[in-house]
């Protein structure tokens, strides 16, 4: 048995010329002109640009642990709808990713729901302490074969363990992903500091504590030779630190998320916890700076870090919510909006910075490829025609802190699909029980 | 005025209603009957989740002069200390049927979040939120130098041209946010006086004078008005200073540096004051000193921000 | 609009004069008298009769404050938020007759809280009333003692008190300003 196959019809492809696209079964059999398929169900994709499916590097599900903010399920569908076809999930639940027991049960639990591709990222240090390092190897050889090693939300801040992790994951062809974050230089941190935070009268997380971080930890994976992703970089200055790390040749990679593209810290004078986010929102110059370092190539990828929370943790006095904001259903928008819209990149630049090295950083070989027979199908179609208020009905995650409610953004994901079956049509998340049904049907073979 | 929760959105034109107001209130403290019926019917809650019996006090006398019932809600002992959120508390209070809110919270923005909520639709006052703002200090502190510079004549005039240093912990200081908004209102001219560690970093963009010095400051600008803030003994143990005697030595208003001031400088402090730290007693205790006058103007003042919330149309909402 | 004059200065003058013979008269002269305006305009008349009163008795001396009411008022929730006015009694109003001076006498709920504020500042032996003018349309059982002028008047209109002190000028106009 196999899933229906699908022909796109008169889609554009990231590098601007319009093609037909053949689905059979999970591959792409045909791109072309003129295709034609009996048994094939054909969408529409007149004015609609098709990317390889995206794939997000850093996105928070929630579970096990934290089940009233977001599970896997609820956050792949969020993936699915913001056309994602793969998510890095991150090691802060609890109990926290830093066994081969949890990586396998987040790595199954994504199986099931069969949105989209889950990669667990596994903890670098034992319960995100810092202190000693966690079953690396272990989770590294399980059936999640996790290569992506994060400690997210909390930073490896000592720098002799920095030091081993880095070296460690060279075993296996590992990469740690650094939560840049100085914890001395940001104790009690509300927001950015500078003018807003002074006025506002919020304990400042200041620029430097961030680029310090970075600063030392592309010089220790100078010294040893390993490979170092920076997540969510946030200021000028880290853009400059990569910047001069790259030239110099250090395996570095980088990534931005797409609430640092566009917001600023002006956005805190409300009060609105919404807006409360970790590394926090900065000025309007860094937000150039961002952009202009994801267009020539210094930051290499865009990441959500999707931060679900429950209601009580936002709907209350700023200094008491969680830091976070959902993002995989804004992403694409939020891209496009900023960087697409803005003239400084193009569909195949966003093809790459959301799709295509991101899957090479985590060692993903299935997605993030060109489109062209032979393939895995995991494709997104995109309408950039759309203008959209921003809203709760455009949200698939249990958790509805979204920053951009009521903001205008451009484009909208049409079509996404994941192992040559849609899990989002026609603008609409595919019911639950026909993916996990079509993802069986994949998963027998 | 619908709520009180920044000094920065006060207008001189309310800024100068309101302290005129409050000299009508004064009279009434100094005579017989200290009782107005304005807000006879009307029920106002201290909601005070950070201890302060001296801010408390202060509100409640207002309130009874003005003849408002008072609910005090202090956090300590109450269900707050048991998880519950601002949120289920103020809706509570909804519940009951309050006319205003006088809110004390150790976050900063509290007050405005929750003005803004929908939580409660009555008029919110900041009493003191975080290191934000704490509007009723900085009105009852200009209130005091204009009563000072002007006595009877105060009425309808700012502060025009009047120099204030504001000396000591202006980066954790709600006092004196609210303050340097409020001077420059009413046209004063601010200096902030204080060691590089305890102002906040973009200090360079507010509308002040900055120096780390204080001889020097009081030597240049000849101030008409010395505040001094409170060190709160936490911050003794973070490296913001080397310890109590170098701060004392350096910042606080020591005997020797209070009788090289001009016998017409006034000396003020929010208190409560560290006797011997920021501030010597020799100053404290002397005819410059206003820490009296601002205790007794407090309630003058409040009872005006209370009238000027509670009073006027108010325009119904319903969901 | 069209404003009608209804008052010279030369009229209020004798208005003036009269009321303050008349109060000389009910109060057996001018002694434990005090005069008390109600802001802005009755703390001027007040003024202005108590210098009346003292060139009619030579070597008297009247004194004369000025009472706020504001905080008395029955409106302070249908109306913007009002602003104060001083008040200024300069001695004790106990036993002493008390002379309320406003210019315009119209709903009484104006001198309703007046009757208030004075409850809480003492206990005075009598309270009397004077206006300059009546215009009617009382929503109280409330009369003056001593009236300059009664205007009888439409509620759409509005009568303009206007004094040297003020506008530079006396005299008191009708504006038709409401008329529906």
């Amino acid at each position: 048995m196999t899933n229906p196959d699908l022909l796109i019809k008169g889609a554009t492809l990231p590098d601007g010329s319009r093609a037909d696209i053949l689905i059979e079964g999970t591959q792409i059999t045909a791109v072309g002109k003129g295709l034609s398929s009996a048994s094939a169900t054909t969408i529409d994709a007149d004015g609609l640009v098709v990317l390889p499916g995206l794939v997000d590097l850093h996105t928070h599900l929630r579970e096990p642990g934290y089940e009233q903010s977001e599970t896997v399920l609820t956050g792949t569908q969020a993936a699915a709808l913001g056309g994602f076809t793969s998510v890095f999930a991150m090691a802060n639940t609890l109990p926290v990713a830093d066994t081969a027991g949890v990586v396998e049960q987040v790595l199954r639990l994504g199986d099931e729901a069969g949105y989209a591709t889950v990669r667990p990222i596994g903890a670098v240090t034992k319960g995100l302490e810092g202190i000693q390092l966690a079953e690396l190897g272990a989770m590294a050889n399980s059936r999640a074969a996790v290569r992506v090693f994060s400690d997210d939300g909390k930073c490896v801040f000592d720098p002799l363990i920095m030091r081993r992790a880095l070296e460690y994951v060279k075993t296996f062809g590992g990469v740690i992903a650094q939560h840049a974050q100085e914890p001395r230089l940001t104790v009690d941190a509300q927001m950015n500091e500078g003018e807003v935070s002074a006025r506002l009268g919020l304990a400042g997380w200041p620029a430097v504590a961030e680029e310090s971080i970075i600063a030392r930890d592309v010089l220790l994976a100078e010294h040893t030779g390993s490979r170092l992703h920076i997540c969510h970089l946030s200021t000028a200055g880290s853009v400059d630190v990569i910047r001069w790390a790259k030239k110099r040749g250090i395996n570095v990679t980088a990534e931005v998320t797409p609430h640092h593209l566009l917001l600023t810290d002006d956005r805190v004078e409300s009060y609105d916890a919404r807006f409360k986010v970790n590394p926090p929102l900065r000025r309007a110059e860094d937000v150039m700076a961002l952009r202009e370092a994801l267009a020539d190539g210094t930051i290499d990828i865009v990441a959500t870090d999707h931060a679900p929370h429950p209601i009580e943790s936002k709907d209350c006095e700023w200094g008491a919510a969680a830091f976070g904001m959902v993002g995989l259903e804004s992403a694409l928008a939020v891209v496009q909006t900023t960087m697409v819209e803005t003239g400084l990149i193009g569909w195949a630049d966003v093809a790459r910075v959301l799709s295509e090295t991101p899957a090479r950083i985590g060692g993903l070989a299935t997605h993030g490829q060109k489109i062209q027979p032979g393939i895995q199908a995991e494709l997104v179609l995109v309408d950039p025609a759309t203008r959209r208020n921003f809203g709760v009905e455009d949200l698939a995650s249990l958790s509805h802190n979204s920053p951009y409610l009521g903001i205008e953004l451009a484009g909208q994901v049409v079509a996404t699909i994941h192992q040559g079956y849609l899990t989002t049509d026609d603008r609409t998340l595919v019911a639950a029980d026909v993916v996990s049904a079509q993802a069986e049907v994949v998963a027998r073979g | 005025m619908k709520h009180l929760l920044s000094t920065r959105d006060v207008t001189r034109e309310e800024a100068i209603q309101l302290l005129d107001i409050a000299e009508d209130m004064s009279a009434v403290n100094d005579r017989e009957v200290k009782k107005l019926p304005a807000l006879r019917g009307k029920t106002v809650v201290n909601l005070f989740f950070e201890d302060s019996t001296r801010t408390r006090i202060s509100f409640e006398a207002a309130e009874k002069r003005l003849s408002a019932d008072v609910i005090n809600f202090a956090a300590k002992g109450s269900s707050v200390s048991k998880g519950e959120s601002l949120k289920d508390t103020t809706q509570t209070l909804a519940a009951m049927g309050v006319d205003a809110v006088v809110i004390r919270h150790g976050a900063s923005g509290a007050p405005q979040v929750l003005a803004q909520s929908g939580w409660i639709d009555v008029p919110v006052i900041n009493a003191g939120d975080g290191t934000h703002e704490h509007p009723t200090q900085a009105f009852l502190d200009a209130f005091t130098m204009r009563k000072r510079l002007h006595g009877a004549g105060s009425r309808g005039k700012g502060l025009d041209g009047v120099k204030v240093n504001i000396v000591g912990d202006i980066l954790h200081s709600r006092v004196a946010r609210s303050n340097v908004w409020l001077l420059q209102t009413l046209g004063a001219e601010v200096q902030l006086v204080a060691p590089p560690t305890l102002l906040p970093h973009a200090v360079n963009t507010w509308p002040v004078s900055v120096s780390f010095d204080l001889d020097d400051a009081l030597a240049q600008s000849k101030p008409d008005v010395v505040m001094m803030l409170r060190i709160q003994q936490e911050r003794m143990h973070d490296a913001f200073f080397p310890n109590e005697r170098e701060y004392s030595n350096m910042w606080g208003l020591t005997q020797e540096r209070f009788y090289s001031l001009p016998a017409k400088t006034m000396v003020m402090h929010p208190g409560p004051m560290n006797r011997g730290l920021e501030i010597s007693s020799a100053a404290a205790d002397s005819p410059q000193s206003t820490v009296l006058e601002q205790v007794a103007n407090g309630v003058s003042v409040r009872m005006a921000a209370l009238y000027m919330v509670l009073t006027g149309e108010r325009e119904v909402t319903h969901d | 609009m069209t404003a009608r004059a209804i008052m010279q200065a030369t009229d209020m003058q004798r208005a003036l004069t009269r009321i303050a013979h008349e109060i000389l008269e009910s109060n057996r002269g001018a002694q434990s008298l005090i005069l008390l305006g109600i802001p802005t305009r009755g703390v001027t008349l007040a003024h202005r009769l108590a210098e009346i009163l003292e060139s009619i008795v030579p070597g008297s001396s009247v004194p004369v404050g000025s009472l706020d009411v504001t905080m008395y008022r029955d409106d302070l929730y249908q109306q913007p938020t009002r602003s104060t006015a001083p008040t200024d009694v300069p001695v004790s109003i106990d036993d002493m007759t008390v002379v309320l001076v406003d210019d315009v006498l119209y709903s009484g709920r104006t001198v309703r809280a007046a009757l208030d504020a004075l409850t809480d500042l003492g206990r005075p032996k009598a309270v009397r009333l004077a206006v300059l003018a009546d215009r009617g349309h009382r929503e109280l059982p409330i009369r003056a003692d001593f009236v300059g002028k009664n205007l009888p008047s439409a509620h759409g209109e509005r009568i303009n008190v206007r004094l040297v002190e003020h506008d530079g000028e006396d005299g008191v106009e009708i504006d038709e300003v409401m008329s529906v």
